[in-house]
């Protein structure tokens, strides 16, 4: 049934490709810039789609421009997990790249619904001045398995839908798409004349002097057999000992996100054939900071054995196995744990003030996290939190009791949804703390001790008898 | 004891500085804490082993039910554990959880967790859990310490205390993540028994109230209760007839044997069993002899007459005799008292449960025990335990005929079932510190009478005539000294040797959580093998919410555990017919064994399978006692037609009903295409040495749904019945 619907789909986005959507001009970003040339290069090579944009662009207008726009349309815009731009600088040789402000903008939509990023220039862009800028942006969740469902010994195929045309509030005059697969078994695709397909790589374009908003739907159905691995809830805590380690803990719910498992499973066939299976994945790699320490990798029902750790002076290396192969629709839920240095990521700002600097994302590699939370579990006593991220996420504090803790500790608590690797980018959290209150423990712990012996001491020297027994 | 404290505080004066020279008594006491401090921490530590060489986990499957039910107490708190009725198990019948369990051990460990949080100890439960049954096993070498102390001296008490401490009798139930009744009850039966002893001893109330405590613990604990509830009544019967009636036993005896009873009501699953079952009837029975015995008393004290008092005491005897015989009678006719279980018969004739329930029997650790295994458990305690007998019949007094009894008795029981060894470790283990310590003493005291000449005659009051009678002996036998000596350091010897062998047991034989199987590998190597929770976690990701599970009992507190799924029966037998259909379904061809899962709504079938691994407790190996357990409720089900001339094969010359019953089916469901062993055709069944007789499996209305790497758990799915059109 759900197959039918996508085929009537496809239909009709193939009908709207031949009459290539046009889109009303919009009066909302005065048309004072023009593209002069642009190139999209889409990888689909993993269940990550990432796309890298190279757009010319030129200032025909009169005023100088110091904003450009960037338009996804609305599937896009929900799929989007991160947008980043950059200019180049430099001659050929010495080629280097600027990153650049990217935000969402509060622009009301354009037609049908385009959203718009916001790129902000370094320095306005003058009169017939013309700047080369790179952007890349990554959609998760943008391969769709066909059929859903598939046995063992099938591989599994995925639609990708995208625009033939880079849609664009500004006219474009010239531009070409490439797509990378990552086998050259691609089923089928839309064609937009001139296209052309080459081994693993499909070409749309180039296209001469493109309208705003030009729009023509393609379809393209191939081969995907990476692991769709997707971690539909992350919880990272990092506890903060002032007594020299961080302890890291983080729970995966890790689900296949390709196309579910159909009929049996036959160990037999998963043993001995080796095409047995190719959507599955058994193993995944998960990079943790060096020197790290202590590591666990277990679920709630024990111990999982089948991990290893690879440690050099540059970063740690785990390769986790779940218990078992996690074929489509399959889930798995575990724990990792590890101790990293204190000295490695904790630092004491000028001021006075502490800040821890960790990195946000998963460490897993190649996986899309749906919702990842990252608490920071501040030390006892630690006062006035505030964490600076580059993204925006949301915020907001708890507090959490551990081993002897009276009033409890403070946890920072980050939320955001829809995290690629790519967001591995450090984020630190700003904390004042007196070491006095590294003592409370100890202290604690002693005088117990000392009121035990005392009280012992004290019974041992009392009389509660009430009559005096006489000894013979 | 004295001496020895003379003597070693004389060495120890050489260490201590003047200022701080302590009184002998002091050092004694130092001593003793000292060396009831390190036992304490001995028997804890030597526990963890299999905490060192696997994980913090659960072992078996008992344990995993525990632990399912504790984390239910702890997350939802005590009324909903008490009223708890769990639709996971025994589907479609349910089990009323509250009503059906021995909630100590729970309570136990949610109220230890409960304080460890209340101090601000972040501990997770399943800690909790691991460790109780060592923390408990600590807590029993100090009441053994205390009971010795009360049989013999302090001496004895230490020597007891080390010995429980690594007895492997009591290890086996005891180690870290053998999170059982067992665990917590050996304690509550040493303190009942030691807390009653005391009662007598002192006739005093307030011991007999906390013996009465003692017992309410322990039948809160474990059904294991039901033999101090027959051990005490006998105990108090040969003292009657050995005539050593008191006023300090009555005492004892009535307040224990009421508020013990009163209090033991109040345990949903024990009821009103107290008054109504076979079991329990000799304890009532002693308690109303006592009260006739305490009138008899009375009246011989009122009448002073030899000749009236005998025709009374005819006449009231048998008048007693026969209201209580009546009363039973009558009572076992009407119904209202139950009889002896089934388990209860098992007691006392091994041979019943063979016969008659095979679901008891099938239980490996209820078969009878092999010499082997009680030297494995006891070692030397073995041979010590008839030399403290020996001891105990010199000095007899009220507390030596318990131990004796308690002994016997126990030893008896550890004779028919392999589990009970466990009851009878306290009483071996005190009975041979008794020995032990009075031999030790003895030798000793022989060696420091030469040594010290001076001192050997006077004695404070100590030296006994025993001991002096050796003094007169002393000048007889010349070499009585050094032979003392020897005799010592083979003592010595000896108790080395336990050690060595309780450390070596406890690591090889007790510390494996049989849940992991560890085996080693080709270059020498561990390779473990973690089919078990692979499966079971298995089926808590990717079977839905509302699956049922069907396996043999053995795995179903591991399914629900683990798994968290609905299960048709589970390790708690209660109910033979549904286990006897599950059994049917095995043993039935394929259409025959759909019809009964559909009626039992089950969607998944879980088959444990060792032929690649050469795992040998598994289904197959099994299998047998499913179709003694089946054939026992459904005639259908016939033994011989699964054997051949009475052999049990699997191989090609196996019964034709054996080849295709669907355990057979299910277990061997494509092995034929496996090569597991090099040199042996495809289809080679490591755990039992064969190639299999029926390769071409094909099933109809099953589908395989998940196998774990090693093969060891084999789950199928039942596929929903074919459309009619």
């Amino acid at each position: 049934m759900g197959a039918m619907v996508i085929l009537r789909l496809a239909l009709v986005f193939s009908i709207l490709t031949s009459l290539s959507l046009l889109a009303g001009s919009s009066p909302l970003p005065s048309p004072e810039l023009q593209i002069v040339t642009a190139e999209r290069r889409i990888d689909l090579t993993s269940h990550i789609v990432k796309v890298f944009l190279t757009l010319k662009v030129e200032n025909i207008g009169e005023s100088p421009a110091s904003e450009v726009l960037l338009a996804f349309s609305p599937t896009e815009a929900d799929r989007l997990a991160l947008v980043k731009a950059a200019v180049a600088a430099g001659k050929k040789k010495k080629k280097s790249y600027l990153p650049l402000d990217v935000k969402p903008t509060d622009l009301p939509d354009g037609p049908n619904g385009t959203k718009y990023y916001l790129i902000h220039l370094l320095k306005p862009l003058g009169k017939a001045e013309a700047i080369s800028l790179e952007v890349l942006y990554i959609l998760t969740h943008s391969l769709e398995p066909f059929p859903v469902e598939i046995s063992q010994s099938e591989s599994q195929l995925v639609y990708y839908r995208d625009s033939a045309k880079i849609l664009s509030p500004y006219p474009i005059k010239q531009q070409a798409t490439f797509l990378k697969t990552p086998t050259s078994r691609v089923e089928s695709f839309t064609r937009v004349v001139p296209t052309d397909r080459a081994n693993a790589e499909l070409r749309y374009g180039p296209y001469e002097e493109q309208p705003p908003y030009a729009y023509s739907p393609v379809i393209v159905h191939f081969e995907n057999n990476n692991a769709f691995a997707v971690v539909e809830e992350l919880v990272r805590e990092i506890e903060i000992s002032h007594w020299g380690s961080i302890q890291v803990t983080e729970h995966y719910k890790l689900v296949h996100a390709g196309a579910r498992h159909k009929g049996a499973f036959s160990r037999v066939e998963y043993q001995s054939r080796p095409h047995s299976g190719v959507s599955s994945f058994k193993n995944l790699l998960a990079e943790l900071p060096p020197r790290v320490h202590s590591v666990y990798y277990r679920d709630n029902i024990g111990n999982i054995s089948s991990s290893r750790l690879r440690t050099n002076f540059k970063k740690s290396e785990l390769l986790i196995e779940p218990r078992y192969p996690l074929f489509g629709g399959w889930k798995s839920t575990f724990v990792i744990g590890y101790g990293v240095p204190l000295e490695d990521f904790l630092f004491e700002a000028a001021d006075g003030t502490r800040y821890l600097n960790y990195s946000f994302g998963c460490p897993l590699a190649d996986t899309v996290v749906e919702k990842l939370t990252v608490k920071v579990v501040l030390p006892e006593g630690s006062k006035n939190p505030s964490a600076v991220v580059p993204f925006t996420v949301e915020q907001r504090t708890e507090r959490k009791c551990s081993y002897l803790d009276v009033v409890g500790r403070t946890v920072v608590v980050l939320e955001k949804a829809n995290v690629v690797p790519e967001h591995n980018s450090p984020f630190q959290v700003y904390y004042q703390f007196s070491p006095i209150y590294m003592l409370a423990e100890p202290l604690m712990l002693t005088s117990v001790f000392f009121l035990f012996f005392m009280a012992c001491v004290t019974y041992l020297h009392l009389d509660l008898s009430i009559s005096k027994i006489k000894q013979t | 004891m004295e001496k020895a404290t003379d003597l070693l505080s004389s060495s120890q004066s050489l260490f201590s500085l003047k200022s701080l020279k302590l009184k002998t008594k002091q050092q004694e006491l130092l001593l003793r804490i000292s060396i009831l401090g390190l036992v304490y921490i001995l028997a804890f530590i030597t526990r963890l082993f299999s905490v060192l060489r696997y994980e913090s986990m659960i072992h078996e499957f008992d344990p995993y039910f525990n632990y399912r039910t504790t984390l239910f107490l702890t997350q939802k708190g005590f009324y909903e554990f008490w009223n708890w009725f769990d639709s996971e198990s025994w589907y479609p019948l349910g089990r009323i959880i509250g009503g059906t369990l021995y909630p100590g051990l729970m309570v136990t460990a949610a109220f230890i967790y409960w304080t460890l949080r209340f101090l601000r100890f972040a501990v997770h439960i399943r800690e909790v859990c691991v460790l109780t049954a060592p923390f408990f096993a600590s807590n029993t070498t100090l009441v053994a310490y205390f009971f010795g102390k009360e049989l013999w001296d302090s001496g004895a008490g230490l020597v007891a205390a080390a010995l429980i401490a690594i007895c492997p009798g009591y290890i086996s139930r005891s180690v870290a993540g053998s999170y059982d009744n067992e665990g917590v009850a050996i304690f509550a039966l040493l303190l009942t028994f030691y807390l009653f002893v005391k009662a007598v001893k002192t006739g005093s109330l307030a011991w007999s109230l906390a013996s009465a405590f003692g017992y309410f613990y322990m039948v809160s604990a474990w059904g294991g209760y039901i033999f101090i509830i027959n051990l005490i009544p006998l105990y108090v019967l040969v003292l009657l007839v050995v005539g050593r009636y008191s006023m300090r036993l009555y005492v004892a005896y009535n307040c224990m044997y009421i508020l013990g009873m009163l209090l033991a009501m109040q345990i949903r699953f024990v009821g009103f069993q107290h008054v109504q079952s076979g079991e329990h009837m000799a304890a009532m029975g002693v308690f109303f002899l006592m009260q006739v015995f305490y009138f008899l008393d009375w009246v011989k004290h009122l009448l002073n007459d030899q000749k009236l008092f005998q025709a009374f005491l005819r006449i009231t005897l048998t008048c007693a005799i026969s209201v209580g015989a009546i009363a039973l009678g009558v009572g076992t006719a009407s119904g209202y008292i139950s009889p002896w279980t089934g388990r209860f018969y098992s007691l006392l004739d091994p041979t019943y449960a063979k016969d008659h329930i095979p679901i008891i029997a099938s239980v490996s650790e209820h078969q009878p025990t092999a010499w082997s295994s009680f030297m494995f458990d006891f070692h030397i305690l073995l041979i010590l335990f008839p030399a403290g007998l020996y001891f105990c019949f010199k000095r007899l007094s009220d507390a030596t005929i318990f131990i004796v009894m308690y002994g016997l008795t126990s030893m008896y029981f550890a004779g028919v079932m392999v589990r009970l060894i466990l009851v009878a470790t306290p009483a071996v283990c005190l009975i041979s510190a008794i020995a032990v310590s009075a031999t030790i003493k003895n030798l000793s005291q022989l060696v420091r009478t030469k040594t010290k000449p001076t001192q050997g005659g006077s004695g404070k009051g100590t030296t006994s005539a025993k001991a002096s009678s050796k003094g007169a002996l002393d000048h007889s036998l010349p070499y009585q000294r050094n032979g003392a000596i020897a005799l010592l350091v083979g003592a010595f010897y000896l108790l080395t040797r336990y050690a060595i062998h309780c450390t070596w047991v406890t690591s090889e034989a007790y510390s494996s959580p049989s849940i992991v199987l560890a085996a080693r590998g080709a270059h020498g190597n561990r390779v473990i093998f973690d089919d078990y929770r692979e499966a079971y976690f298995w089926l808590r990701q990717n079977t839905p919410q509302d699956a049922k599970v069907m396996s043999w009992w053995d795995y179903g507190y591991q399914i629900t555990a683990m798994g968290n799924r609905t299960v048709i029966v589970d390790n708690n037998t209660w109910n033979n017919t549904h286990i006897a259909t599950v059994g049917r379904a095995m043993s039935s061809y394929e259409d025959e064994a759909y019809e009964i899962m559909r009626s039992l709504d089950v969607d998944y079938v879980l088959v444990v399978f060792g032929g690649v691994t050469g795992y040998s407790s598994d289904d197959i190996n099994k299998f047998l006692w499913m179709v003694r357990i089946g054939g026992g409720v459904f005639p259908v089900i016939k033994e011989p037609d699964y054997l051949v001339n009475g052999e049990y094969r699997v191989d090609k010359g196996a019964a034709p009903k054996m080849l295709n019953c669907l355990m057979y089916k299910l277990s061997y469901y494509r092995f034929g295409e496996l090569t597991t062993e090099y040199g042996q055709p495809p289809g080679y069944d490591r755990a039992r040495g064969v190639e299999i007789g029926n390769k071409d499996i094909k099933l109809e209305y099953l589908e395989e749904a998940f196998t774990t790497s090693n093969w060891i758990v084999r789950i199928y799915k039942v596929k929903p019945p074919k459309n009619r059109w």
